[in-house]
């Protein structure tokens, strides 16, 4: 709350980190006041726990994989900066810029999104899926409701149709010949003050 | 003088705020005000999947997997952690224009000399002016509950008794509206609370006691408190019968639960106030409301309360301000201004649990108070939701791909809370 410029100089580094991930300022403040929101102890880190008190994250079955995907191997906290450098990757793409061969990819940019997804699935970073791999995601999603075979099966299934060099595993490469949907759908999109829907709702009924 | 005084103040105060919202929007784009980062797509999630497989030959209705399908949850995952449903209303609501408080604007952006200026000359008035004339009234006030239910406390007659000691609770608590500059409408009158009966209402702050105790007599429920709250409490049960639980006593519901029948078996008592959602809530929904107070038995009298943001934010976030605080920010806002309505009463049907009852009451509430009905549990403000809803998305998901099992109806929860 308060003003936007003095909760951004409150942030260390804040030209850089808009300079870097492309959010603008008003966002970065609202990231800022959601981060202070979830970091309940005011530690100025947030860990695993505190992602595990949003209630529809712990209720999303791969819900533990998203948030590793916030840490990276080895930490056991993450600061303001990386947990907005994390979200960048998801911004919608700017459309506006042409591409720059010469310039680094943007952070946002469609393959950096399917890089991302594809670490969601290659948990030890070692470039492939393995069946092994595949088959852990497919059971936290899954869990309960299917017989272990029915798992394999899928697994095998899905290897056999976007393995093309026949090793058995999936790599990168692969995994963006697979015809997924557009990486659109991993962003969050610009819109009005998400509070505007309830807000029709809330012209009180008058008998 | 009072009332004109606050007519007056009001009218002012709508003109003021008209002007302040229309620079606003005149001066900036609504983009740069209000930058929503998330706009959420409503679909189911056999919608989004088939979206996602939208280039595979494959159809949702023939099950399969695609590597694809984790993308759904990885989107509302990430959705969850940059904005959520249920923790929003553990937080003031936003409001669409700007109330001249800076306390409720988040994004603060500097526009121009003249909004400044009158924010300014705001902030005087509010903090030279109404501050003092409403300390003092409240001061006034509480004094008045606590001496007025003494000496009230020693007449031994019966109705002179109860009589009496209705006239000081009401003189108290209007003084103490009057010192938080409250406007209060009351709407269907005839549905007011009877004796022997149970009130039930929305929990929005402390203050709702004071708004509903203004037009009628309520027999209070709470934990008995030492300092001056307990003061106050020992003072008002000499006059009438209130129901004040030690700690020790809160934990056990079956205690609870009979010495509030008791209560209310007597019929002469007055109707006891309970707010069934156990929590603070925003004032833009409603949230689950415990079975607990539904089990208790006779009728049920539902008040719905709403407090109009434009005026001051009524909401007590228990974990940013402790009591005095919040106070002194109410008595610091620029008023105060409510709508009460009393529903018709109701009573649990035959083969009605309490939660189905309990549900009844709070969709009836939320219908009247013009909030969402949600489904979520208040006391998520601290606790962890269960496993089961984990298994649910689980299941959905699997019938999917799997494509054998029968579809579930609408998921009862997450559903009923998207935006």
């Amino acid at each position: 709350m308060g003003s936007t410029n003095s909760t951004l100089s409150k942030i260390p580094n804040v030209e850089e980190l808009m300079e870097e991930t492309g959010f603008t300022p008003a966002h970065i403040v609202r990231l800022y006041d959601r981060f202070e929101a979830l970091d309940k102890e005011k530690t100025g880190h947030l860990r695993p726990q505190d992602f595990g008190a949003i209630n529809r994250l712990a209720m999303n079955p791969i819900g533990d994989r998203i948030i590793g995907a916030f840490f990276s191997p080895g930490q056991e906290t993450v600061d303001f900066h990386s947990f907005v450098r994390i979200l960048a990757h998801f911004r919608p793409a700017d459309k506006k810029h042409p591409k720059d061969p010469s310039m680094p990819e943007p952070v946002n940019s469609r393959t950096s999104k399917l890089k991302f997804a594809f670490q969601l699935y290659d948990q030890d970073k070692d470039g492939k899926i393995s069946r092994a791999e595949l088959l852990q995601v497919l059971r936290s999603m899954l869990e309960m409701q299917v017989t272990e075979e029915q798992l394999e099966s899928i697994a095998d299934r899905t290897i056999q149709e976007a393995d093309l060099d026949n090793d058995d595993a999936i790599s990168f490469e692969e995994f963006r010949k697979v015809p997924l949907g557009r990486a659109r759908r991993l962003t969050y999109q610009h819109g009005p003050l998400q509070h505007s829907a309830p807000r029709i709702l809330s012209q009180p009924h008058r008998k | 003088f009072e009332r004109h005084f606050s007519i007056i103040f009001n009218v002012l105060h709508l003109k003021i705020s008209d002007y302040a919202t229309h620079s606003v929007i005149y001066l900036c784009c609504s983009s740069l005000l209000f930058p929503g980062l998330i706009q959420r797509e409503g679909g189911s999630m056999e919608q989004e999947m088939g979206e996602l497989r939208r280039y595979r030959t494959q159809s949702i209705s023939r099950g399969e997997f695609a590597l694809s399908d984790s993308f759904y949850f990885y989107r509302k995952g990430l959705e969850s952690i940059v904005d959520d449903q249920v923790t929003q209303r553990f937080s003031s609501e936003e409001l669409v224009s700007w109330n001249l408080l800076t306390r409720t604007n988040h994004n603060f952006h500097y526009i121009s000399l003249r909004l400044t200026i009158i924010w300014g000359l705001g902030v005087i008035i509010r903090y030279c002016v109404l501050f003092p004339l409403r300390i003092t009234l409240a001061i006034i006030g509480i004094s008045w509950l606590v001496i007025g239910t003494t000496l009230v406390g020693f007449l031994p007659n019966r109705r002179v008794k109860n009589w009496l000691s209705e006239l000081v609770h009401l003189m108290c608590y209007r003084i103490c509206a009057r010192g938080l500059s409250a406007t209060i409408q009351y709407h269907n009158k005839n549905n007011k609370p009877q004796k022997g009966g149970i009130c039930v209402a929305n929990h929005t702050s402390p203050i709702d006691i004071v708004i509903l105790a203004n037009d009628g007599c309520y027999a209070m429920v709470g934990q008995s408190h030492s300092g001056l709250m307990g003061v106050i409490q020992r003072s008002m049960v000499r006059s009438c019968p209130h129901v004040w639980f030690e700690r020790s006593e809160m934990r056990d519901r079956h205690a609870v639960t009979s010495r509030l029948r008791a209560h209310v078996a007597a019929k002469r008592n007055l109707p006891i106030l309970i707010f069934p959602e156990g929590t603070c809530i925003n004032n833009t929904s409603v949230m689950m409301f415990k079975k607990g107070s539904f089990e208790i038995g006779g009728t049920i009298y539902p008040v719905a309360i709403k407090y109009d943001p434009r005026f001051g934010d009524a909401f007590w976030n228990s974990a940013k301000y402790n009591m005095v605080s919040y106070l002194l920010r109410m008595m610091t806002s620029w008023a105060i201004v409510v709508n009460v309505w009393y529903l018709p009463p109701m009573t649990r049907q035959e083969g009605e649990d309490a939660t189905k009852f309990a549900n009844r009451v709070k969709s009836a509430i939320a219908h009247q108070g013009g909030l969402l009905d949600m489904a979520w549990d208040g006391s998520l403000k601290r606790d962890k939701v269960k496993e089961e809803f984990k298994e649910h998305q689980q299941k959905m998901y699997s019938s999917m791909v799997v494509g054998t099992k029968a579809r579930n109806s609408q998921e009862p929860h997450t559903e009923s809370t998207k935006s």
